[in-house]
């Protein structure tokens, strides 16, 4: 496996009383891909949202690409400008045209000069097939045009790593192909991806390794052949017999 | 009512009204006729609505942000303020504003001189103003013109934003031509500095403007207690837009103040903006109790014509209908704003 | 790399507790930027040069007898409580003759204990309509007089706090139904209906109530015949009814029209009757909306009948301008709008967090779950 990343190293996380992560270990390489998956509520989200303090985690250390994530407001935005995020409400900015939800982060953050700014957006656009929709508002697009917006915009910071929270949970089931042929290009580019999700197609297709969790613990952390075939736990077996098509 | 022999109809509006208002902008006398009295009465009406509303809406902004602060005295002692005076009656606060004026400030004899030469007392506030000359007036023309050219600048970016994505930032410039038009206007006006001040005299001040305590404890009153609703506003505005907005924009590495300023700001303010409106609507209709402490509005005005010719009915159409025709302005003024920024869907 | 290798069975842990909890909270709340500890200082040097001078101006240095001569010789240093031991049955009865006051005492508790059963939705049942009839019915009597050995009262000498409390509940319990009334013609098919009805409403949501106010106390003597004369008090209640009903239009349809027609037709497909449906699906959701801002109106009357001293009625805020007009007890004003201010602001408080209460339990039957992923 290629150097780390991102680790984990026994990291909890309460939610008031509610033990959310519990005692996480977990290493991603570069170029790796990882999808997380597992039943409702077992932190899958938590888990991620850590990755670039979105969440705040208690107890334990987590670097991400040779920082320490803590309370240093430097050191955090330092780490998202090289974390890309996808979220699962798309999360569109509703005022600004395509092409300017774009070019934001860009020209605020890295300070591009707008044309600069411009042409790498539209290059990130066409690369999802959405460049003629530069000039429209998010609420004139479908949920699968809207998601490839949200991936572009995530990729024109030029990210190491890319992070998806269930990002076709939200849509009609025709627009989840056109979504998933972005995420596979992007994972032929080489690109480190975790990826929570439930579409096990995926898992199987372009996934490295599976990572299934279960009341904020990790239970298992194999390769998708292994996973699918032979899962070691009853919790990990009852839950693709019910996310599995017969 | 023929029975009871009074007179019906609105010729009396024609007829000179015999009394006289203390105060206001309008020049009137005895002798004008009830119809101007009621425009001078709405002009006050004006008046203090205006000020009211700008003063307000600055309160109530910096109260509401306050609100959502880190700082918990900060926060504290913001929601103390919204939460006392939301639950005070207005006319309360108003007579105890007006009591206050008149008895806890300074004999008129006496006032208290404020830097800048203006003069504080029971008898109210004195300031010093500039004499009006033609440069003023050229400083307005150029306001005109000033504000045109910005309005012609965001139409023009509007049109650049539809066809390419991308609008050019004009908000800068825009400011910059609404304010080197009234300076244009005045230095080619003879660039005026005279200043008419108040006078010190033996029976009190004299001179400048002058705003009467009733004036002062209208406004404060209304101001403190619209600021409370407005904060109220603000603060819902800012907590209304989704909280995924704010983590999308952090994610992609904006500092929390960006993001405050160029996701959460122009959506809380499509938000903010309606029940704003119907507030500063508010506040004009609250005006009405200037007739409780002497402040002479249209209602006031409407009150003492009542007890003067008795024709009740007519005076309150009049003083309804000024009402309605400000409600009526400001919906249009409202509908406008809304379709110009309404978010655009499909 | 680390697999499943961790223990299995990892039960969930408590949190540990937090290091320095107190100085980390400051650390946090008080001095989280410059500006904030900026905003910290100031605020507490104000507080140090202030609250010390309250509390001496307001309770320590305070003469709580009706004692005018100490109450002078203060000299404004400190507050003259006794100023409100002297006048405070002026303030809250108004002009009610002396010896009489313990009948509009009686009545405006009996008022408030009824509030108070009403408060829980448990108590919602069909005993509550007759039970408010009795209140209001008693609170009448007790007020007027004339019946039962007790000395007859005229509505010109009702006045404080009894009289706020009479023109808030006549004030919503007769708006109620010219409010609904309202809403369901302004949704009517009918045009002529329709256009009434919303005429009606958006004229007097556009006006002030000072102008309803004067409608009531000039118009209505001119205009209706004189049989059907009510007195000051009759026209106030009247115009307080006509200018709330406009609002409470509002307020009901907002309710009706928040609910899903999906609710209608849900029950209509599961076989209801419609008034079933009504009864069962629509209206207590109907309900749950609309109640909090019910109690939001209720408010918002209580703090409108002040207005009527414009009117020279005496309520609770007329009452302490009565007092007021005493010129030996007159120089004591700021004393005077502290007790009234903090009888409306007790009041006030009290109702908007019992509306918050309730919205928080009507409302928990159709809150959904946070989801955890």
């Amino acid at each position: 496996m290629s150097e780390p990343i991102i680790t984990f190293e026994r990291v909890n996380k309460w939610f008031g009383a509610y033990h959310a992560l519990r005692d996480v270990d977990l290493t991603v390489g570069r170029g790796e891909r990882i999808v997380v998956c597992g039943p409702s509520g077992s932190g899958k989200s938590t888990l991620i949202r850590c990755i670039n303090r979105l969440e705040e985690h208690e107890a334990g250390r987590l670097v991400v690409d040779g920082v320490e994530l803590t309370d240093d407001v430097k050191a955090v935005e330092r780490i998202r400008r090289e974390v890309g995020m996808v979220f699962q409400q798309f999360n569109l900015f509703p005022h600004l045209t395509v092409l300017e939800n774009v070019t934001l982060a860009p020209t605020q953050v890295l300070r591009l000069p707008l044309a600069e700014a411009e042409s790498r957006a539209r290059e990130q656009l066409a690369r999802v097939h959405i460049a003629d929709q530069a000039a429209k508002y998010p609420g004139q697009l479908s949920g699968g045009q809207q998601q490839r917006v949200a991936i572009a915009r995530a990729l024109c910071m030029k990210p190491r790593i890319m992070l998806f929270d269930e990002p076709t949970s939200a849509l009609d089931p025709e627009m989840v192909k056109e979504v998933l042929d972005a995420m596979l290009e992007l994972a032929g580019a080489g690109m480190t991806m975790v990826v929570v999700t439930h579409e096990m197609g995926f898992a199987r297709s372009v996934a490295d390794r599976v990572v299934f969790m279960d009341q904020g613990r990790i239970l298992e952390d194999r390769p998708p052949a292994d996973f699918f075939s032979r899962p070691e736990h009853e919790r990990a077996r009852d839950f693709l017999a019910k996310v599995l098509p017969r | 009512m023929a029975a009871r022999q009074i007179r019906s109809g609105f010729d009396f509006l024609r007829q000179p009204a015999g009394f006289d208002i203390g105060e206001g902008p309008v020049p009137y006398g005895p002798r004008d006729s009830y119809l101007w009295a009621f425009a001078a009465g709405l002009a006050n009406t004006l008046r203090v609505s205006a000020l009211g509303v700008v003063l307000a809406t600055l309160l109530g902004t910096v109260v509401g942000v306050g609100r959502l602060s880190r700082n918990a005295l900060v926060r504290w002692g913001c929601t103390a303020y919204v939460e006392v005076l939301r639950n005070l009656p207005l006319v309360l606060l108003l007579f105890g504003c007006y009591l206050a004026a008149t008895e806890l400030l300074p004999e008129a004899t006496e006032p208290v001189t404020l830097p800048g030469g203006g003069y504080l007392s029971k008898g109210g506030l004195q300031l010093p103003h500039p004499t009006w000359s033609p440069g003023w007036g050229a400083a307005l023309a150029g306001l005109s013109l000033g504000l045109a050219a910005a309005w012609g600048l965001s139409r023009w970016a509007r049109a650049r934003r539809a066809g390419t994505g991308h609008a050019p930032a004009v908000r800068w410039p825009g400011l910059a031509l609404a304010l080197l038009g009234p300076l244009l206007g005045w230095l080619a006006g003879g660039a005026p500095t005279a200043l008419t001040r108040p006078e010190m005299g033996p029976f009190g001040v004299s001179g400048g403007l002058s705003l009467t305590p009733e004036f002062l404890a209208l406004l404060g009153g209304l101001t403190l207690s619209a600021g409370a609703a407005i904060a109220e506003i603000v603060r819902s505005g800012l907590l209304a837009v989704s909280h995924g907005q704010l983590e999308a924009a952090q994610a992609l590495g904006l500092s929390r103040r960006q993001a405050t300023r160029l996701v959460l700001l122009p959506q809380a303010l499509r938000l903010i903006v309606p029940p704003l409106t119907s507030q500063f609507l508010n506040l004009t209709k609250n005006s009405s109790l200037a007739v409780a402490i002497g402040y002479p509005d249209v209602v006031s005005i409407a009150n003492t014509a009542i007890n003067q010719n008795g024709q009740a009915l007519e005076c309150i159409l009049v003083i309804m209908a000024v009402y309605l025709c400000i409600n009526l302005v400001t919906a249009a003024g409202m509908n406008l704003y809304d379709r110009r920024t309404a978010l655009v869907e499909r | 790399m680390t697999g499943p290798g961790a223990p299995t069975d990892l039960a969930a842990r408590p949190r540990p507790p937090r290091a320095g909890g107190a100085w980390r909270w400051a650390r946090r709340n008080l001095l989280g930027s410059p500006a904030s500890v900026l905003a910290t200082v100031v605020a507490l040097a104000a507080a140090a040069a202030v609250l010390p001078r309250a509390l001496r101006w307001l309770v320590l240095d305070a003469v709580w007898r009706a004692d005018y001569q100490a109450c002078r010789a203060l000299e404004h240093r400190a507050a003259c409580w006794g100023m409100i031991a002297e006048k405070h049955r002026l303030i809250l009865f108004g002009r009610y003759p002396h010896e009489s006051q313990w009948r509009p005492a009686l009545a405006t508790a009996l008022v408030v204990a009824a509030l108070l059963v009403t408060a829980h939705p448990r108590a919602w049942r069909r005993w509550l309509l007759p039970l408010w009839c009795g209140v209001l019915a008693a609170f009448l009597l007790l007020m007027r007089g004339g019946l039962l050995g007790l000395a007859p009262v005229e509505p010109g000498s009702w006045g404080g706090l009894p009289l706020t409390v009479l023109l808030t509940l006549v004030g919503m319990t007769a708006s109620i139904p010219l409010g609904v009334a309202l809403a369901l013609g302004r949704r009517s098919s009918l045009p002529t209906v329709r256009v009434v009805a919303t005429s009606y409403i958006e004229l007097t949501r556009g006006v002030p109530l000072i102008t309803v106010l004067f409608v009531a106390s000039f118009v209505f003597p001119l205009v209706l015949p004189s049989w059907m004369a009510l007195d000051a008090l009759g026209r106030t209640a009247l115009a307080i009814t006509l200018f709330q009903a406009a609002y409470l239009a509002e307020v009901v349809r907002g309710g009706l029209q928040a609910l899903p027609r999906g609710q209608a037709e849900a029950a209509a497909s599961l076989g209801l009757s419609w008034w079933s449906a009504q009864r069962r699906v629509v209206l207590p959701q109907a309900l749950v909306l609309v109640i909090p801002a019910f109690v939001n109106s209720l408010l918002s009357t209580f703090m409108d009948t002040s207005l009527v001293t414009v009117v020279s009625m005496y309520d609770l805020t007329g009452a302490l301008r009565l007092a007021l007009g005493d010129p030996q007890w007159r120089a004591f004003f700021v004393e005077a709008y502290l007790f009234v201010g903090a009888i409306y602001l007790v009041s006030c408080l009290a109702l908007s967090r019992y509306s918050h209460w309730l919205e928080g339990r009507l409302g928990r039957w159709t809150r959904r779950e946070a989801s955890g992923a």
